[in-house]
């Protein structure tokens, strides 16, 4: 999964997508080390995939976060709310040469958009969706969202809210989706590797990332990024490797009974044989259903690549099919197709 | 008797009687003075009984249960009509219930077909002849015959049980209730299980052949060929030859049937019609819509996305586009409408001829995406087969009640394309126009159908693809250093189609206001009064691109009758029926709604009086109160789910004319 970079040897530029438009997010806004992270990402997805500029798309919905597009030289949509999925869907099925990025929030995604979530997660084409997830509504100014966490006041909810919040990672592995992944807004790092492993993924690759809207719901992943807690309540995924984390790197998740536990290594006999490998590629969700339900204080959160499952995409099977209905199809042009069938002649 | 008939059947099996049957009517003529019948009918078999009346048009109503395959009964009646050379239209009426319960009327499926010799415009007032193959179906259809309709119904469903399922108080064919009709009362089911009791089938298999027995008797009634029903059982059969062999002899007693026991006093010969020289063939108005779109496809050399949702009645379009990916023609079926719809933008944006399919309801679900589109200025085209409403309404019928839903059911001033097919073969042709006006002009077009055009079938003469219009999108050239997303064409006011993946063209789109020639996101207010009336002024611009209305019969007089979309065949059989009558009457039939051809001022100025007539509450007449208002509009409105009948709107135009 550890992709080598050459950076030396681009031929694109973060320049190549810098958009010439005035960015209006919010000082201070998460967003925008994410866009920073994508205008890095994208020479290298260029170079490793063979996309020119003029091959990447992005589009979106509504919400903060879905100005992307506005920001990126890129061809791109601003869509209307939720529908982002859908539009990434004709376009890929459309040109499955393009590089498509979408980008949404937590209420495009999960609320208006829940919907095409669960949809493209089973369907697969080849998309990279980029999910930022601050918990509240900040383009209307704090409302809550499917992620709002139960019990937080927000302006809708002023006794606290009363719903159980979706947690998107199991929102995807249980729609059968094939690739997920979380970062937070503040590893640019390891948000440019994620990105890239999640264009590199041939398949719909849904990112999850705890992004801070400094307004509206400031430090809401605090325990996860925070400089003081982050190493003790975040555990950083690689494949193949055990799940260690800590700022001592002395803990770790072994599997006791059905469960996923947090142990450290050292105590009660507990050896690092004992912590569970990452194996990002199987097919059985169990472990990555698990992982993505880890939250703080008891777990740590899981990020990094949680999911990556090979499978066919829709576009591959779509114009799998097309080619072959070329080869076998009775009608060459229209003409055929008008004229088969119980036909006749007038003298 | 049964012996007799047997022995009928299988003689008659070995008779090539079709080609000759003329020919010895009249030798029939003369042995029947001096020979006993029987024997006649014995040693000829060839000769026809009954005398044969040549008609000039009749309508034919098949109905029975929702299992008992009336639709498949009514097309393969379709398919011989055609192949007797005459004109015809069909409709079929049937239940949004699968399978109601059976029995009741609830469940009656209809198919109903108007065929004759002279152009065929309706699918018929009132049915000439009526299959019932069960009492509820007797109930349902008797109000559609005419008083001294042939009604030809299964006598062995109208049983106690059976009566009462259809909530009939007495046996209405013990009753003397039905006295004015011919009435047929024939055991199809026993007759159709003695015809296949040797080839070994269970009673229930069997009797899904009973079908075929009426078949055969309507096949004797209008003296139609057979042989192409045989070669359709032995295609669609193909896996299965008992059922084939089960359906050509079940099909063959009802004719037999209806020969051996002289059951009509006449039968019936319809002259071929006068038809333009060509090739033809029967097309349904979902199947010719996708077939307009397909042949646009080829002429533009955009592949067809179509994102769609099934949703009765439109599902058929979707359905035969999904068959041919040999065209490049993508098909999703979404997870619901608006990802129908969304998705098409993303296909248009990508360079498709972009597609989305629905009915009412699903045309509300996709309004904020049409905005988009208007907004992007991406091209597509959204096909609405129209149905009764409001709501769920009543998904099976016909209505044209989503007119003002196309015109202005979305927020903001948004402005579309908006166009009606006017019968099942023009949707062929309004198809190909939407996509060629969708493409050429740069905006979403809504094309109206309804339920009685997608489903209903009409004769279609076959054109030649090379022979339709061009279409010649605005493409922009890779790397074309003056393109401004937003920059338009003087003549037409479009902007071009810089299609995604080209190189030297990125651009951003989106539902936000669009700076005039950038396209940059603007919240300056002279620039949203600029675009708001760019986007009305391009689609005014269509008028110059579209053909000027047409008026049939008088150009000046007493009364104009104006329709729009699927009434024309109705109002023109109404108008020409007036006309001949000597009337002073015209009529003009509305394609392009929005914008309206130029010449509607001119053409209504020459009448006294203008009806409209629509099937909905007058949402075509409000809307020339608003863009003509220096005229008066009378209204002829039916919401029924029923096409008007000639005979009702003869008689208002006929009342308003008098008034």
């Amino acid at each position: 999964m550890e992709q080598k970079i050459e950076p030396q040897e681009l031929q694109l530029a973060k320049q190549d997508f810098k958009s010439d438009q005035m960015v209006k997010w919010c000082p201070g806004c998460g967003d925008h080390a994410i866009l920073r992270s994508v205008e890095n990402v994208f020479p290298l997805v260029g170079q490793q995939m063979g996309y020119k500029k003029e091959d990447f798309v992005v589009v979106s919905g509504i919400g903060c976060s879905s100005r992307f597009p506005y920001y990126m030289n890129t061809y791109g949509i601003h869509g209307i709310h939720g529908r982002a999925a859908a539009l990434a869907m004709g376009i890929k099925l459309t040109n499955p040469k393009l590089s498509v990025w979408m980008i949404s929030g937590d209420g495009d995604s999960m609320a208006i958009g829940g919907n095409h979530l669960i949809h493209i997660a089973r369907r697969n084409p080849d998309i990279n969706y980029l999910m930022f997830n601050n918990e509240i509504y900040g383009l209307t100014k704090g409302q809550y969202s499917p992620t709002t966490p139960k019990g937080q006041k927000t302006k809708t909810s002023p006794q606290g809210t009363f719903e159980t919040p979706f947690n998107p990672g199991e929102l995807v592995i249980g729609a059968r989706g094939k690739f997920f992944a979380r970062v937070v807004d503040t590893n640019p790092k390891l948000m440019q590797k994620v990105f890239l492993e999640a264009a590199l993924h041939h398949g719909t690759s849904i990112v999850e990332i705890l992004q801070n809207c400094i307004i509206f719901n400031n430090k809401i992943h605090a325990l996860i990024t925070g400089r003081e807690t982050k190493d003790e309540n975040q555990l950083i995924l690689e494949a193949g490797k055990p799940m260690i984390f800590g700022k001592e790197r002395n803990k770790g998740i072994v599997l006791e009974g059905t469960r996923l536990k947090a142990v450290v290594i050292g105590e009660n006999g507990v050896t690092e044989d004992d912590i569970l490998v990452h194996d990002p590629t199987t097919e059985d969700a169990g472990i990555h259903m698990m992982l993505a339900s880890m939250a703080p204080p008891k777990l740590p959160a899981a990020l990094g690549v949680i999911r990556s499952v090979k499978a066919e995409t829709l576009e591959d099977a779509v114009w799998n099919s097309v080619e072959h209905e070329k080869e076998v199809s009775p009608y060459k042009n229209v003409d055929d197709l008008l004229n088969n069938g119980n036909t006749w002649e007038i003298e | 008797m049964q012996i007799f008939t047997n022995m009928l059947s299988l003689a008659l099996k070995e008779n090539k009687r079709f080609k000759k049957k003329l020919a010895i009517i009249v030798v029939g003529k003369i042995f029947d003075l001096f020979l006993p019948r029987l024997f006649i009918k014995f040693i000829y078999m060839t000769v026809k009984k009954d005398r044969v009346v040549e008609i000039e048009d009749a309508v034919v109503r098949f109905a029975g249960d929702s299992g008992d395959g009336m639709q498949l009964t009514g097309s393969l009646f379709s398919d011989s009509t055609a192949f007797a050379g005459n004109d015809f239209a069909t409709f079929p009426d049937y239940p949004s219930e699968i399978r109601a319960p059976q029995g009741t009327v609830s469940g009656v499926s209809g198919f109903q077909i108007h065929f004759g010799h002279k152009d065929i415009h309706t699918t018929g007032d009132l049915a000439d002849v009526l299959v019932a193959m069960n009492p509820a179906s007797l109930k349902a259809n008797l109000q559609w015959m005419k008083k001294d309709a042939i009604i030809i119904v299964n006598s062995d469903e109208f049983t106690v049980k059976n009566l009462e399922k259809a909530d009939f108080d007495a046996n209405p064919l013990e009753d003397n209730s039905l006295a004015g009709h011919l009435m047929v009362l024939g055991p199809l089911s026993t007759l159709t299980k003695e015809a296949v009791k040797d080839l070994d089938m269970d009673s229930k298999s069997a009797l899904k052949s009973k079908n075929m027995f009426a078949l055969g008797i309507i096949y004797y009634l209008f003296n139609r060929d057979y042989t192409k029903t045989f070669s359709f059982f032995e295609t669609k059969f193909k896996k299965n030859p008992l059922i084939v062999k089960a359906n050509k002899r079940v099909l063959e007693a009802g004719y037999n049937y209806a020969e051996t026991l002289e059951i009509f006093t006449n039968t019936y010969r319809i002259e071929k019609a006068k038809l333009s020289k060509g090739h033809y063939r029967n097309v349904t108005g979902n199947l010719a819509t996708a077939w307009g779109l397909l042949a646009a496809s080829e002429r533009s050399g955009r592949k067809i996305y179509l994102g769609s949702y099934p949703i009765t009645p439109a599902t058929d379009i979707l359905q035969e586009l999904a068959k041919h990916k040999q065209f490049t023609c993508i098909t999703q079926q979404a997870e619901d409408e608006i990802a129908g719809v969304v998705s098409t933008i993303g296909g248009s944006f990508a360079g498709a001829l972009a597609v989305t399919t629905t009915s009412g309801p699903g045309l509300s679900l996709k309004s904020e995406a049409i905005g988009l589109a208007i907004m992007t200025e991406l091209p597509m085209v959204i096909v609405d087969v129209q149905r009764g409403g409001p709501s769920t309404g009543l998904p099976t019928k016909t209505e044209q009640s989503d007119l003002m839903q196309a015109l202005f059911g979305r927020n903001g001033d948004a402005p579309c394309i908006v166009m009606a097919a006017t019968s099942p073969s023009d949707a062929f042709y309004a198809a190909y126009e939407a996509a060629k006006l969708a493409m050429e002009h740069m905006t979403p077009v809504i094309l109206l159908t309804d339920g009685s055009i997608g489903n209903g079938s009409e004769v279609f003469k076959i054109p030649k693809v090379a022979n339709l219009p061009d279409i010649n999108p605005p493409i922009v050239k890779a790397d074309d250093p003056d393109y401004k997303p937003y920059k338009r064409d003087p003549e037409t006011l479009a902007r071009q189609w810089a299609i995604a993946g080209t190189p030297g063209l990125r651009h951003r789109l989106g539902g936000l206001e669009k700076e005039d020639i950038t396209g940059n996101v603007s919240q300056d207010p002279l620039n949203h009064q600029k675009m708001t009336d760019l986007r009305q002024a391009k689609v005014d611009k269509v008028a110059d691109y579209i053909p000027e209305l047409e008026i049939v019969g008088d150009t000046r007089g007493d009364m104009l009758v104006v329709g729009w979309g699927s009434t024309y065949g109705v109002l023109l059989t109404a108008v020409e029926d007036m006309w001949e009558e000597g009337k002073s009457i015209g009529m003009a039939q509305f394609k392009h709604i929005m914008p309206l051809p130029k010449n509607v001022h001119e053409i209504f100025s020459g009448f006294k009086k203008i009806i409209v007539c629509e099937n909905n509450m007058g949402q075509f007449a409000n809307y020339l109160r608003m863009t003509h208002p220096e005229f008066k509009y009378e209204q002829y409105n039916k919401v029924q789910g029923l096409p008007f009948m000639v005979s009702e709107l003869k008689t208002k135009f006929d009342a308003l004319l008098n008034e």
